[in-house]
């Protein structure tokens, strides 16, 4: 049995727990109870095809959406309607768009040094000092006084999960964060994002970079009309796929 | 094979469609129709602003002190340079002017650095505008400490009262409207509902009905005796009615941004205020900076409405002025100068906010 597996067995004290979690959008049921166990230090990959509910997923771990029933304990914090609850787990989780969200107002350096800055009360001289160095291990330190506007997708992209680790999150959360770039600027960020596996984050993805998925990812997680149809280590999940929706959705995301 | 790509050579544009020939040839001369109206414009102008200059300047009488001084074709200047204390200070007592002065001259001591990108302590003296020069220009003004004499709010007018009416509803209606938009779009409907209720009332109101309320039925609500500053109930009522305006271009800019902003400031951990400090209203305010000085600048002319109540601002004095029988068809002048200092004013306004808006282009406008 491999690590992946085993996280998952004794997952009673996993770092994310989701335990039967359900979501409406008005009418509309898209999280059918959903179980998840992540263990700190686990790397999970989700995919499915769109509207299949992954990224809702990911966002009610930080309560960028509310979920109605279920219960989420991130870090052994439950995730309610208390304020003070999810400013914690905000602190503790970092997240990374699809767009970026980069603020266009600020200069690099000033982006990373704001939630520091205000958030964590960090003197400005460290907090510039922390985020030179992250801006280094996405090597774009050049860049630090340069605003969003002037740098290029991948550039942006880079810088904005530079913002996320100078919070030291525990989690890294990412919402497809390479569909939105020219295929010549993927790599970069794929290359930061397997670096940063590489240091034992625990990393929460949604993507369709399935060549990522098998490098990096411990448990594959496929979802399909707001359920976990299949959750497999990569190798069984891409070689092997259980179930017929998996496999039609690989068929037609690898056919090309 | 391959062959080495060779980046073609960057060309400078076509010499006729560059420089001041090139320019009028495209734009002025560029056919036979257009031709024609650019020398038939260019007449009308020229003559229009020979008409303009001859009555303005040189057939304009300057010198003298009374009527019998203007007899001539031109404007009467002498009217104005009359009168001028009196459009500038209003009833306030000449031995007691010194003190209007000196706000003046703070006022454009503090102002004039904001219109250069380096000016030195730029910052400091933008704050001690919007905090510390509101109390010494009130105390100054009003008097009855520090050994002023203390000068009734009935014996301000002129630009001096122009400019209190206009600093004061400027500088409170922005924190307002912005707290209004920030409420309107709020969450928690009590307070949403509240927002909506306050700006639907002032908006729906015209200002000088405002005004007319404030200084007439206002003391019928108040107890026997209550003696309000009639100022005081101008500077509510416009500045009240100003908030309600300025909350809905706020609203605007805040509605312009991408909900990806909010998002990324919550995932970071900032609360709510902090988001909207630190985040969204930075780029909501730059974004309707043209709005909000359309509004600034509305407002500074729709001082000009405390006639109603018995106010005599600039214009309000000239209007005074010209029906004085001392002096006949002086009424041109009269305008032409309160015309002249609305225009000053509110074009200082908007050069600074184009200045402001180049200096906070970030060059995110894709």
């Amino acid at each position: 049995m491999d690590e992946a597996a085993a996280s998952q067995d004794n997952g009673s004290d996993g770092i994310i727990r989701m335990i039967d979690v359900n979501k409406w959008f008005g009418e509309f049921h898209v999280l059918k109870n959903i179980n998840l166990n992540v263990g700190a230090g686990e790397r999970i990959v989700i995919c499915g095809p769109s509207g299949s509910g992954k990224s809702t997923v990911i966002r009610c771990i930080n309560r960028l959406e509310e979920h109605q029933r279920g219960r989420i304990i991130v870090d052994g914090v439950e995730l309610t309607n208390d304020l003070k609850h999810i400013e914690q787990i905000r602190r503790e989780v970092g997240m990374c768009f699809q767009h970026f969200n980069l603020f266009p107002h600020l200069t690099v350096l000033d982006n990373l040094c704001l939630a520091p800055q205000y958030v964590r009360k960090v003197p400005r001289a460290e907090a510039e000092e922390t985020a030179m160095m992250y801006l280094e291990r996405v090597q774009i330190p050049e860049q630090a006084d340069k605003f969003p506007g002037q740098l290029s997708g991948g550039q942006q992209q880079r810088v904005a999960i530079a913002r996320s680790l100078c919070m030291s999150p525990k989690i890294m959360l990412f919402d497809e964060p390479t569909s939105a770039l020219d295929p010549e600027m993927i790599k970069e960020v794929l290359d930061t994002m397997i670096e940063l596996a590489e240091t034992g984050m625990t990393m929460l993805v949604v993507t369709h970079e399935m060549g990522f998925a098998k490098t990096v990812a411990n448990r594959v997680i496929f979802m399909d009309g707001g359920e976990v149809i299949e959750v497999n280590e990569p190798n069984e999940f891409f070689d092997n796929p259980q179930h017929d929706r998996t496999q039609l959705f690989l068929s037609q995301i690898l056919a090309h | 094979m391959t062959t080495a790509w060779q980046p073609s050579p960057n060309l400078p544009p076509p010499a006729s469609t560059v420089g001041a020939v090139g320019w009028a040839r495209s734009n002025l001369f560029s056919t036979w129709l257009s031709s024609v109206f650019t020398v038939v414009l260019t007449l009308v102008t020229v003559y229009f602003l020979w008409q303009i200059l001859d009555w303005g300047i040189f057939s304009a009488d300057l010198a003298g002190n009374d009527q019998s001084a203007c007899d001539g074709d031109g404007a009467c200047w002498v009217f104005v340079k009359d009168r001028f204390n009196f459009f500038i200070y209003g009833f306030y007592p000449d031995a007691e002017q010194w003190r209007v002065n000196v706000m003046f001259i703070l006022l454009a001591a503090l102002i004039f650095p904001q219109f250069f990108e380096n000016a030195p302590y730029k910052k400091a003296l933008g704050w001690i505008f919007l905090t510390a020069y509101p109390v010494v220009s009130g105390v100054l003004l009003l008097g009855g400490a520090f050994g002023l004499e203390f000068v009734d709010t009935d014996k301000w007018g002129g630009l001096m009262l122009t400019l209190v009416l206009s600093y004061v509803g400027i500088v409170a209606a922005l924190p307002i409207g912005i707290l209004l938009a920030l409420g309107r779009r709020s969450e928690m409907p009590v307070i949403r509902t509240i927002c909506v209720a306050f700006i639907e009332l002032w908006r729906g109101v015209p200002l000088i009905s405002v005004l007319f309320m404030a200084s007439v039925m206002l003391p019928l609500f108040l107890p026997e005796g209550t003696n309000f500053n009639k100022l005081l109930r101008a500077l509510i009522g416009i500045t009240m009615f100003q908030s309600a305006y300025m909350a809905e271009v706020v609203r605007g800019g805040l509605q312009a941004i991408p909900r990806g902003q909010y998002e990324a400031a919550a995932a970071l951990g900032l609360g709510y205020w902090r988001s909207m400090w630190l985040v969204i209203l930075p780029q909501a305010l730059k974004l309707v900076i043209p709005g909000i000085v359309n509004t600034f600048i509305a407002l500074f002319k729709d001082t000009t409405l405390v006639l109603i109540i018995g106010l005599f601002e600039v214009l309000g004095g000239v209007q005074s002025a010209i029906i004085d029988p001392a002096w006949q068809n002086v009424a041109a002048e009269g305008f032409f100068f309160a015309a002249f200092v609305y225009w000053i004013f509110c074009f200082g306004m908007s050069r600074y906010s184009q200045a402001l808006e180049r200096k906070l282009d970030t060059g995110h406008n894709r």
